[in-house]
């Protein structure tokens, strides 16, 4: 915690990117969802996407882990340039953890089977010792008591929590979190979003699409706007929401800021 | 104040007893006047129900009873009801174990990436189950293999098994020396006990350390050199006994007749079909989302299918299975169509016609038949109570 | 403050990289995407080599279908011959006693005909009426059936079930079986999730004995002992044995599939119509059934596609239909030696009717699938 501290201090040290994307583009069949996408993003960095439905959010952060496959441009992820190689593949998975929309707990195992499968199998720890990582990680997301229940017992939240436990198990570089909160209720939402909070105060980098604009206004380093599959404009929270530069963004803003 | 009683013919609880009760009454008269009417029509001709036919000897003969020996003159009727019945547990267990290997194939086929192996397993499957059974066994049996398997003379060789047109011949062990064997299979039961406290050793050891060993092929390697080394130490207790070419035909070793052989076959190519279209239903039931949170934390393909989609595919493919299982035993009735000489052949048709006990015959054989399908359900019962429990 | 505001470009759409979309990058994906995909694509078209030609050569190259006898296809061994099946076609379609009365031809075939205009425009989307039309297919045409397939009415004369034979058989079997199981099974699934203790165990028992039952024995039992069952003098022909046998055991599958639908039900529907006031029966008829009907239709029409199939059982109880006609045809004298064409002809059509059910079930069930996602 001692290092994250220290990161957090407001000194500008040499920023050093750990994802670096360049010119990507990328095709469903024929239609195009991506268009020239450039992004940096530096270590410890809190990144906030938001956009339209459609606009190619979900697309950019899956190209990230590769669970998409992009067609032009490149992707390095912490010096590593995502190709066909498939091990190449699972090493980058493994130091980026994701969080889905829909949880994707694994049903058949327990809360802390979800959590220790990976570092297991893919970290190759002891059981003890994954044991003991993934109750340490479910009392920071603050659920150590349901450890051994099945997913489908918990709710939504607490298996939202899971995921994110799960995903810090592997003690991942980066996190990318697509609308973690969209399938909760609000008194959910709460609980989600406080432990993202602290994941951010410890420093981790994050990339999360999201249309919770309090989080973003408190957690984010930068916000990111995206339609029809471009950057339209980023910025830091402030600006971005005081001060939006392009009238899409005065026109999306205005749009959720009322609802 | 109006009275509070109501009219005895509005009464739910008293309707529903009546109307219970009466139906009662009426299936149990009906039921009992047909078995009346079939007892006494059977007297008409001659035939008095009753179980004294069992111990008489039956005047036919059952030419494949490899369980229980069949002496003509000698082989009593309810020897040939358990002949029979053993003979269609023979073709059942013959016919689930290589219609599940084929199944699990070709399902697994149907759901590859490659585009020819999954249209060609769609064509398999679709082609196999929309045609009757018993279509298939008398193609396979009378177009096919009558028509085209070599004679003896010229048997089809596959190793050590032959097939020809009276069937495929196969190498069996015989015991030659009762105690030594005894000893032998003592020590290969104690090596299998070994095997399983080494599994449990090292997956002790794999929690606390995170050392894993290759525990599937160590257990599997040594057994065998066990059993191999063992095996020669007691001077060979076992003997095979090969098939070989007489002057006419095989002699020795165990033989599929041609009929078995032709039900085997296309039981279990009918079943496979059907087990098939269960295994590809069972792998598309997960969800994507499953496939992309385990290759999010950085599985690999095999560890994904070992541990993410195997044990979730396994719970929807099961329970259709086990019921595919029964159907290929009631299946096997159709054995009749090319002679084999299982349950409803020997007992529900020759037998029945030689003694007229329509009765009890047909009787038994539902029972029989009544049996496996409880004991499917009970198998399925505890299948079902077990993946609740894990679930909860 | 209105300079600091940027007009959002749109970047044009461009199409993907020439190697990524078309007809070469779907073979890439789907054939070659890696070294075990690749070779599983060269076993396969390996295989198709081997076999592939030989059976086309064999069934339509060098077939035989010209000639009236088998002397044709005895000098041409090479291929096929579908002059058996052509010769004997009206035998295998409309059985015995219709192919050898030319002037009676017309009835099956009559028969056949509106069924099918019946049911294809039942099977279609967008038909309008489909209630009067499944309506009139369940009920005037058996009575049409019978009419003019039996005759003994308008002067026409009388075919016994006996002369029965072929695909009419079949037909006429899995038909009867199909719509008079349709009501038992019905009146069983609701005994079965009845609340009456005698009733629920009566249907189960019902239920169960049917199923674990192989239709063999039942076809024996009905072919056997049911003349038994009755008092002498009672006595009903072959045929319609075999179809009391069907139709019972049929009964209990039918039960199992709408005891699906009506598992499938909402409590609160039952639950609404009960505050309506409606007794068993009119919320049964009225509300639920119509409901649990129209989601067990797809596992109601698989079992008839199985029991389509197993009608070929009754060629055990020496019934000519289509199969036993296959069978029978190809061992006669005349063609003695042809059995595959008998064989591979008779299961081409069992497979075109199953095929088109499992089809059409199959859709049906996709369709349920989307309407329930929407509601
Ligand atoms: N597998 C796919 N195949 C084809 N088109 C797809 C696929 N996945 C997404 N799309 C399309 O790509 C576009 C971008 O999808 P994406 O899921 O990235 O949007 P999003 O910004 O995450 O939207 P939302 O806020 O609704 O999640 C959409 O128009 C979508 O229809
Ligand atoms: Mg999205």
């Amino acid at each position: 915690m001692t290092s994250s501290a220290a990161s957090k201090t407001p000194t500008k040290t040499e920023p050093s990117p750990i994802i670096t994307i360049n010119k990507l583009n990328k095709w469903y069949g024929k239609f195009h969802v991506l268009k020239d996408i450039d992004l940096n993003v530096n270590k410890t960095e809190k990144i906030v996407i938001c956009g339209p439905s459609g606009s190619g959010k979900s697309t950019l952060i899956r190209c990230i882990n590769r669970l998409e496959v992009h067609q032009e441009g490149s992707i390095i992820v912490d010096g590593t340039e995502l190709t066909d190689d498939v091990k190449q593949i699972n090493e980058i998975r493994s130091d980026v953890g994701m969080v889905f929309q829909h949880f994707n707990l694994f049903p058949h195992l327990t809360v802390l089977e979800n959590c220790t499968l990976a570092p297991i199998w893919v970290r190759k720890k002891s059981k003890v010792e994954a044991d003991e990582l993934g109750m340490e990680l479910l009392t920071k997301v603050r659920i150590p008591d349901q450890a051994h229940k099945y997913p489908g017992q918990l709710s939504g939240g607490q298996q939202q929590r899971v995921a994110i436990a799960r995903a810090l198990c592997m003690q991942p570089r980066v996190m990318l979190f697509d609308e973690p909160t969209s399938a909760l209720d609000p008194e959910m939402i709460k609980e989600v979003l406080e432990t993202m909070i602290e994941l951010a105060e410890s420093g981790m980098t994050m990339l999360v699409v999201t249309h919770e604009m309090g989080f973003a206004n408190k957690v984010a380093d930068r916000v990111i706007f995206m339609d029809e599959g471009q950057i339209v404009e980023q910025n830091d929270p402030e600006n971005f929401f005081n001060n939006p530069k392009s009238e899409r963004t005065k026109l999306f803003l205005s749009q959720i800021l009322n609802h | 104040m109006k009275s509070t009683t109501i009219p005895l013919h509005r009464n739910p609880k008293l309707r529903s007893f009546v109307l219970q009760a009466s139906l009662l009454l009426l299936v149990t008269y009906a039921l009992f006047s047909v078995y009346q009417t079939t007892v006494s029509n059977l007297e008409d001709r001659g035939i008095k129900t009753s179980i004294g036919f069992f111990d008489e000897v039956a005047p036919f003969k059952v030419g494949y009873s490899p369980f229980l020996e069949f002496k003509l003159g000698e082989t009593t009727y309810i020897e040939v009801f358990f002949i029979g019945v053993l003979n269609t547990l023979l073709v059942a267990v013959l016919g689930i174990l290589a219609a599940t290997f084929l199944g699990f194939f070709i399902g697994v086929m149907r759901t590859s990436q490659n585009w020819l192996a999954s249209k060609c397993a769609l064509f398999y499957v679709e082609t196999f189950r929309n045609m009757p059974l018993l279509l298939q066994i008398m193609f396979w049996n009378f177009a096919i293999f009558l028509a085209f398997l070599p004679p003896p003379k010229q048997s089809i060789e596959m190793g050590l098994l032959f097939l020809n047109s009276r069937g495929l011949h196969t190498p069996i062990p015989v015991i030659e020396n009762h105690l030594l064997s005894t000893i032998w299979f003592g020590i290969i039961f104690a090596s299998f006990i070994g095997a399983f406290v080494f599994a449990k050793w090292s997956k002790k050891r794999f929690e606390s350390t995170g050392k894993s060993l290759p525990v599937f092929l160590i257990s599997i390697s040594s057994i065998i050199a066990v059993s191999y080394i063992s095996f020669v130490i007691l001077g060979s207790p076992l003997g095979i006994d090969i098939p070989v070419l007489g002057k006419f035909n095989f002699k020795g070793g165990g033989q599929l007749p041609l009929p078995l052989f032709s039900l085997w076959f296309a039981l279990t190519i009918y079943t496979s079909a059907f087990i098939a279209e269960n295994v590809r239903a069972g792998i598309s039931s997960i969800s994507k989302g499953q496939v992309e949170a385990a290759r999010s934390i950085g599985l690999t393909r095999a560890q994904m299918v070992r541990m993410i989609i195997l044990p979730q595919a396994l719970r929807v493919v099961i329970p259709p299975t086990i019921s595919q299982y029964l159907n290929l035993t009631k299946n096997s009735s159709l054995a009749i169509a090319v002679g084999f000489e299982e349950v409803v052949a020997v007992w529900a048709n020759i037998s029945l016609n030689q003694t007229g006990q329509a009765l009890i015959i047909i009787a038994m054989t539902i029972v029989f038949y009544e049996c496996c399908s409880l004991f499917t359900s009970f198998i399925l019962n505890i299948y079902n109570k077990r993946v609740q429990i894990t679930e909860r | 403050m209105a300079d600091s505001t940027l007009k959002f470009k749109k970047l044009p759409d461009r199409d993907p990289p020439e190697n990524t979309i078309g007809w070469i990058a779907w073979i890439r994906d789907n054939l070659f995407s890696s070294a075990t995909n690749t070779l599983t694509t060269l076993i396969f078209v390996y295989l198709f080599y081997l076999y592939i030609p030989p059976f086309i050569e064999w069934a339509i190259i060098n077939a035989n279908i010209s000639g009236t006898d088998r002397s044709v296809c005895d000098a041409n061994k090479s291929g096929a011959c579908w002059t058996f099946i052509k010769v004997r076609l009206e035998q295998l379609l409309f059985g015995l006693y219709f192919a050898s009365n030319p002037e009676q031809t017309w009835r099956p075939i009559v028969a056949f005909s509106v069924f099918g205009m019946l049911i294809f425009p039942l099977v279609i989307d967008k038909t309008p009426h489909k209630k009067w039309l499944l309506l009139a297919l369940l009920t005037l045409y058996p009575v049409l059936f019978i009419c003019v397939v039996y005759g003994g009415v308008f002067g026409i004369p009388v075919s016994d079930t006996g002369q029965w034979g072929g695909l009419l058989l079949t037909f006429a079997l899995s038909f009867v079986g199909i719509i008079v199981a349709l009501p038992l099974g019905i009146l069983l699934a609701l005994g079965r999730r009845s609340e009456m203790p005698i009733v629920k165990m009566m249907s189960v028992t019902y239920i169960e004995f049917w199923r674990g039952t192989p239709l063999i024995t039942i076809l024996f039992m009905a072919s056997v002992m049911l003349p038994l069952f009755f008092p002498s003098g009672v006595d009903f022909d072959k045929v319609v044995r075999a179809m009391i046998g069907i139709t019972l055991f049929q009964s209990a599958y039918t039960a199992e599939a709408v005891r699906g639908g009506l598992q499938a039900i909402d409590k609160g529907q039952n639950e609404a119509s009960m505050a309506l006031g409606m007794g068993y029966w009119r919320r049964t008829i009225l509300i639920i059934l119509p409901q649990a009907l129209k989601i067990s239709i797809p596992s109601i029409v698989n079992t008839f596609i199985a029991l389509f199939k197993d009608t070929s059982l009754v060629s055990i109880i020496g019934l000519l239909d289509l199969l036993k006609m296959a069978q029978n045809s190809s061992r006669s004298l005349d063609w003695n030696g042809y059995d595959i064409e008998g064989y591979l002809f008779a299961g081409f059509v069992f497979w075109i009717f199953c095929f088109g059910m499992s089809s059409y079930s199959q859709k049906l069930e996709r369709k349920l699938d989307t309407d329930r996602r929407a509601e």
